[in-house]
């Protein structure tokens, strides 16, 4: 309960700072909240937009938790993602005539493999040999960047486009869309599924009981006996994976092709969505929902007002993280 | 003549990366793990950019380049030393805040997304000749602040051990806020340079990276003031090599390859030494508030 108030003042302390930083800038703050507030709740339409922004920072916000769990910071989901939605374009341009069921579960099965084991190097690195996982997966981001372009330009070009995107998916690919215009489409499902089962698997399982007593207490997980190495190795993995099915979200629920750089920064959204969550799997829903709804309505500032940008989503996320980070200091590190 | 080029050009790419791998050397070897090398320069550069867009004072530029900087400094030692906040939580916050702040704010001022006025030429530093003096006076002075002067020795001690500095009755915090602050001036330059010597005016992500690619040099070359220099200048090369190549035409492997060069090469030192060894390089203390 604690914890949570935490949440909601550092929400509340990150939006009255960016409020006030925009009205030095000489936008008034009322015309901007109501700007947000019509942005979010004022048609059914909006709000599947809004729920169409939430849909990947419940995958990569629950992408950050799991690997905190393991007391892992993996600042590599945006990496993980894109290698995600490359494996599950490649899957998806190889497998040309499988009927829509095994085309979509094998689509899903490839972006979670690919994010896995990309996030999986990180975790194999820092079980090994000890190197920070920090480090690694910053360096892994900027490899995938330029391992996605290399495909995206290079062996899955769309022949038919000048951008930087790949070949069209096919139609028995793509997933159910709920209306015509917004592109709110069945990877939410996906999202809240996986949300069910991350907090099954840490809760309920064994497996989980031993990942998230190596997060808590490293010497007690040592003396027990439990395979740390392995487990933490897991843990990317899953963690990894579940970034990559952003790749689901965006491949065959939006795009249908790979955009190169479509992504552009859901993955460090994944990070303030997991801290505002405390790393509860089932708050990661709640809380993507609201930096869902903050990108949704930044949008709609950049379009109604003459001073603010999109990029007002940025600033209160990045304060909302200071505030959450201030709030829940580190007891002990590592 | 094309050696010399290549070399040139090099130079002129390894400078930002110079300054923003020792601004984040200082922070580190005093215990406090610094990502927000990207604020660093993003914030300086686009400060930098908009003063001279204004007043056209190259003083005055400079010097709100290096305080831009420097604010950014406050606010990150204020959530790491003072608040004690996560600092890798802290440095990527002040990253995405930099990001989305920048751009609003010229929007608000210039009604453009995200790039400052383009600057006359008479209104940059066109000649790359001091700011290569100042990343040699940057070298030399962070060389001697290790070896020789004390102040240098309490920064070390206080990333390596600062139980042993508190017992000998320094603040510790102190030490750690003025490495950071230094550090943050120094790594400004190197934004002044993107914005003023480089380019003309601030354009939108001006760093694209390059604080990444700095903290990659510090590590690869072990937080230690020649090595990192020259990982600096290793990377530079490599760059500007593939620029080269690209634009000659010759090259024949994708510029994917050479792009990831900096970041694979890290990740394959990362991944050499056992963690053991690992950990005697990098600074004991660093990310360890509870210390």
């Amino acid at each position: 309960m604690k914890n949570f108030k935490e949440s909601l003042l550092s929400v509340l302390a990150g939006i009255v700072l960016s409020l006030i930083i925009t009205s030095l800038l000489g936008e008034s703050p009322i015309t901007i909240i109501k700007t947000m507030y019509y942005s979010v709740f004022s048609s059914f339409d909006q709000l599947s937009y809004v729920l169409f922004y939430t849909t990947p920072l419940i995958f990569t916000g629950l992408s950050v938790a799991v690997a905190f769990h393991a007391g892992l910071f993996n600042i590599g989901s945006e990496g993980q993602l894109y290698i995600g939605s490359l494996f599950t374009t490649f899957f998806s341009l190889t497998f040309l005539n499988l009927p829509s069921f095994f085309a979509i579960t094998g689509a899903i099965l490839f972006a979670f493999l690919g994010g896995g084991l990309w996030a999986a190097i990180a975790g194999f690195l820092k079980a090994k040999r000890g190197s920070h996982e920090v480090i690694v997966t910053i360096m892994l981001n900027f490899i995938s960047y330029a391992v996605c372009g290399y495909f995206i330009l290079g062996a899955f070009k769309n022949p038919h486009s000048q951008n930087p995107e790949s070949a069209e998916i096919g139609l028995q690919y793509h997933l159910h869309r709920f209306s015509g215009d917004a592109p709110l489409n069945a990877a939410i499902f996906l999202a809240i599924f996986c949300a069910i089962l991350t907090w099954l698997l840490l809760y309920k399982t064994n497996w989980g009981f031993e990942v998230r007593l190596i997060g808590s207490s490293l010497e007690t997980a040592r003396r027990s006996g439990i395979n740390i190495k392995r487990r933490l190795i897991e843990a990317m993995f899953l963690s990894g994976g579940l970034a990559g099915l952003v790749g689901v979200h965006e491949i065959l629920g939006h795009a249908y092709k790979f955009k190169d750089q479509f992504s552009n920064g859901l993955g460090f959204v994944g990070i303030a969505v997991a801290l505002l969550a405390r790393n509860k799997p089932l708050m990661v829903l709640f809380s993507a929902l609201l930096f869902g709804a903050l990108s949704k309505s930044a949008l709609d500032l950049e379009l109604d007002t003459e001073k603010i940008t999109r990029d007002m989503a940025l600033i209160i996320q990045g304060l909302i993280i200071l505030f959450v980070a201030a709030s829940q200091r580190r007891k002990n590190a590592s | 003549m094309l050696l010399d080029d290549l070399i040139l050009s090099a130079v002129r790419i390894s400078l930002p990366l110079i300054f923003a791998a020792y601004g984040g050397m200082l922070s580190e070897k005093s215990g406090v793990a610094n990502i927000a090398l990207e604020a660093y320069l993003l914030f300086s550069s686009f400060c930098a950019a908009a003063v001279m867009a204004l007043t056209h004072n190259l003083g005055f530029s400079i010097l709100s380049g290096l305080l831009g900087g420097v604010f950014v400094g406050i606010i990150f030692s204020f959530f790491t030393v003072k608040v004690k906040s996560d600092q890798i939580i802290a440095g990527m916050a002040l990253n995405i805040l930099a990001t989305g702040l920048i751009p609003v704010l010229c929007k608000a001022f210039y009604g453009t997304s995200g790039q400052t006025p383009s600057l006359e030429i008479q209104d940059r530093i066109s000649s790359t000749t001091p700011f290569i003096i100042a990343a040699l006076l940057v070298f030399i002075g962070t060389f001697i602040l290790f070896k020789k002067s004390v102040f240098g020795l309490r920064v070390t001690a206080a990333g390596d051990h600062p139980p042993a500095l508190r017992s000998q009755g320094i603040n510790v915090d102190f030490v750690r806020v003025k490495a950071i602050l230094i550090g943050a001036a120094i790594a400004s330059v190197g934004g002044i340079y993107l914005s003023l010597g480089a380019g003309s005016g601030y354009t939108r992500n001006m760093s694209a990276g390059r604080g990444f690619i700095a903290l990659a040099a510090l590590i690869f070359g072990r937080w230690k003031p020649i090595p990192t220099l020259l990982a600096c200048l290793f990377f530079g090369f490599f760059d500007s090599l593939q620029i080269f190549l690209q634009t000659s035409g010759t090259l024949t492997i994708p510029t994917q390859f050479v792009q990831v060069l900096p970041y694979l090469l890290t990740l394959v030192l990362l991944a050499v030494p056992t963690g053991k060894a690992q950990k005697n390089f990098a600074p004991q203390a660093i990310n360890r508030p509870d210390l």
